[in-house]
């Protein structure tokens, strides 16, 4: 305690550790902003001097005319949007209910069902690609919907369990026990006690499942290339060609894709840094 | 309205049996007290007779109904916790109404006897706050009050004192009393502490190794406790026990002194040499060694004259010296 006192109260160590995160800001904030700004330029810009702000003679919105202007790339976002906020309602839904039968019932095989279940977080589920085409193609679910937001399930929940059930575990057993003298049945303690407690870890856990989710590129690719189901990530390759890329339509389109989720993390973020912070304060 | 019948509880987790066997009878406005080491079985008695628990044999009745498969809720009963246990997304109205909701009473109701309970234990202007905003005291009134409000036939409190500092304990110990007696419920209490079993119990449950050990008003347990557990375990500082042959003069195995029945005496039977003394103003204990006797605690009225060092004869008040045989039961 004295000792990071001390550390805090030495202008010189704030100053080092200052250095230190804006290093690290400018090297995770740099590509981003390279893309953001590079959107607004003209194509002899981008290549001619992609450092510098657009001016007056560079400024240019052709990115944006032809992305907008391909009238599909709305339902790319729209197949985004719903593979997105599937996956997680599936995640949080299902995961906080596997976490709270794992942390609340005593019964034969909870630790190794719980194992089991956190198995997920070690073994990449990119490996099981080939069978989980092979699935998808028997089951008539390629180019749907579903075939992604399954898929996107099985990847999150292992992460969600673990987190969540660590949560409940943290929430208190004569909560849960007055609430059961009060009359409220298993399902009212878990709607209405135990996951308003573990807010902070439930937008956590969403933040953590969104992010991959939005900008994978593999399965959208395998599952579901078709036209109909294609998502922003994937739509914005038909940009890139072999031999000629447009440019333009793709930056404009990678930061219009991060619009959303930009939108969707404000809206968890003060929640999630609650969740962070949770383990820390207490 | 209340009484309470346990017929031989048995409760078994895996190969460790925590109970073995309570009966108890608790008449209806009683104040019975569970007291006993951590570990004893008396909270999971408590939770046994709430229905969080289920027995593994024996059967449990509330009102003479029998609740064996009855849910917590359906019981007739309301239970404070040590940790409080409040709901900290509520506020202090709603956490106290929450119970009465879920029965299905009628909103006007439920407020009005939100209230009436919030000027019973003082809680008036702290309804619209979240448990969070509150006092540990505070938290602890609110706990109380919600049980209160379901007006149950039986109060479990599970060592509702803990959790508050000393002198909070007192005032809490005293409210709680005046409660009983305004209420005339029947109360449970489990505590581990013999002061708050003492002062609060009109029936003391003394439990050790998941077994009962002796049942009786606090009184009769100090003045005739039935064997060595409950003899040691009541009273404070602790009963002296002797063994050996000063026991055997009496025809016993082991015999005991309490502290406050031990006069130093310039020709009394015993003595030893005192090794500390702790004055504590109204009285002062005396810490007596002898190779015979063992070490022997000794309270004396007001300021004591001797010395640490000192050699001091003592002498036992003769009608308060128990004795127990072998099997540490009580003889006589």
């Amino acid at each position: 305690m004295a000792a990071t006192a001390r550390a805090r109260a030495s202008p010189l160590n704030r100053g080092a550790i200052h250095v230190v995160l804006l290093l690290y800001a400018a090297l995770c904030l740099g590509p981003v902003l390279l893309v953001v700004v590079n959107s607004f330029k003209s194509r002899a810009a981008i290549f001619g001097a992609p450092l510098s702000l657009p001016g007056p003679a560079t400024f240019d919105l052709i990115g944006y005319r032809t992305v907008l202007g391909q009238g599909v790339f709305v339902n790319y976002f729209a197949n985004s949007l719903i593979v997105t906020v599937g996956s997680i309602a599936a995640v949080l839904l299902f995961g906080a209910m596997a976490a709270f039968a794992l942390s609340e019932y005593r019964f034969r095989g909870n630790t190794a069902l719980g194992l089991f279940l956190t198995l997920g977080v070690m073994v990449p589920i990119r490996l099981g690609t080939v069978a989980i085409l092979n699935l998808m193609v028997a089951a008539h679910l390629v180019n749907t919907h579903l075939a992604l937001i399954l898929i996107y399930t099985a990847q999150g929940l292992p992460i969600a369990v673990f987190i969540l059930s660590e949560f409940m575990q943290g929430v208190s057993k004569d909560l849960k026990d007055a609430g059961r003298i009060d009359g409220l049945s298993e399902y009212a303690i878990f709607l209405r006690l135990v996951l308003p407690l573990v807010r902070p870890a439930i937008a956590t856990v969403a933040v953590f499942t969104m992010i991959p989710i939005w900008n994978d590129l593999w399965f959208p690719l395998i599952v579901a290339p078709g036209e109909a189901t294609r998502t922003v990530t994937l739509g914005a390759q038909m940009f890139i060609g072999q031999f000629v890329t447009n440019w333009n339509a793709v930056l404009a389109a990678l930061t219009l894709a991060v619009l959303p989720v930009l939108v969707l993390y404000l809206i968890f973020s003060k929640q999630l840094i609650r969740g962070i912070t949770a383990g820390a304060v207490k | 309205m209340g009484s309470l019948s346990l017929r031989s509880i048995r409760k078994s987790f895996g190969p460790v049996d925590v109970l073995n066997g309570v009966d108890l009878e608790v008449r209806d406005g009683e104040f019975v007290v569970f007291v006993g080491p951590s570990g004893c079985g008396k909270s999971t008695l408590l939770r046994i007779i709430a229905g969080l628990d289920e027995q593994t044999s024996g059967d449990v009745r509330i009102d003479g109904r029998l609740m064996n498969n009855v849910s917590p809720a359906k019981r007739g009963i309301a239970m404070v916790f040590q940790s409080y246990a409040l709901y900290p997304h509520l506020s202090v109205a709603r956490n106290m109404g929450l119970a009465l909701q879920q029965e299905g009473v009628a909103a006007a109701e439920i407020t009005r006897r939100v209230e009436r309970t919030a000027g019973l234990l003082h809680l008036e202007p702290l309804l619209a706050r979240r448990p969070a905003e509150l006092s540990g005291g505070q938290r602890q009134r609110v706990a109380i009050g919600r049980a209160i409000v379901r007006e149950p036939s039986l109060f479990l409190f599970d060592e509702p004192l803990s959790n508050l500092d000393a002198s909070l304990r007192v005032g809490t110990r005293i409210e709680l009393a005046r409660l009983h007696r305004q209420l005339g419920a029947t109360m449970v209490y489990v505590t581990h502490d013999q002061i708050e079993a003492m002062t609060l119990a009109d029936k003391i449950v003394v439990l050790n190794g998941g077994v009962v050990q002796q049942v009786g008003r606090p009184l009769e347990l100090y003045r005739s406790p039935a064997n060595l557990f409950v003899a040691g375990f009541i009273g404070s500082p602790m009963m002296n026990f002797i063994r050996g042959e000063h026991a055997a003069r009496l025809g016993a195995d082991t015999i005991g002194v309490r502290p406050e029945h031990l006069q130093v005496d310039a020709d009394g039977p015993w003595s030893g040499i005192i090794s500390h003394a702790e004055h504590l103003g109204p009285d002062t204990m005396l810490y007596i060694d002898d190779a015979q006797l063992g070490l022997l605690t000794v309270r004396t009225l007001g300021d004591c004259a001797s010395q640490v060092g000192d050699r001091v004869t003592l002498s036992p008040r003769a009608d308060r010296v128990y004795r127990f045989d072998r099997e540490g039961r009580s003889i006589g």
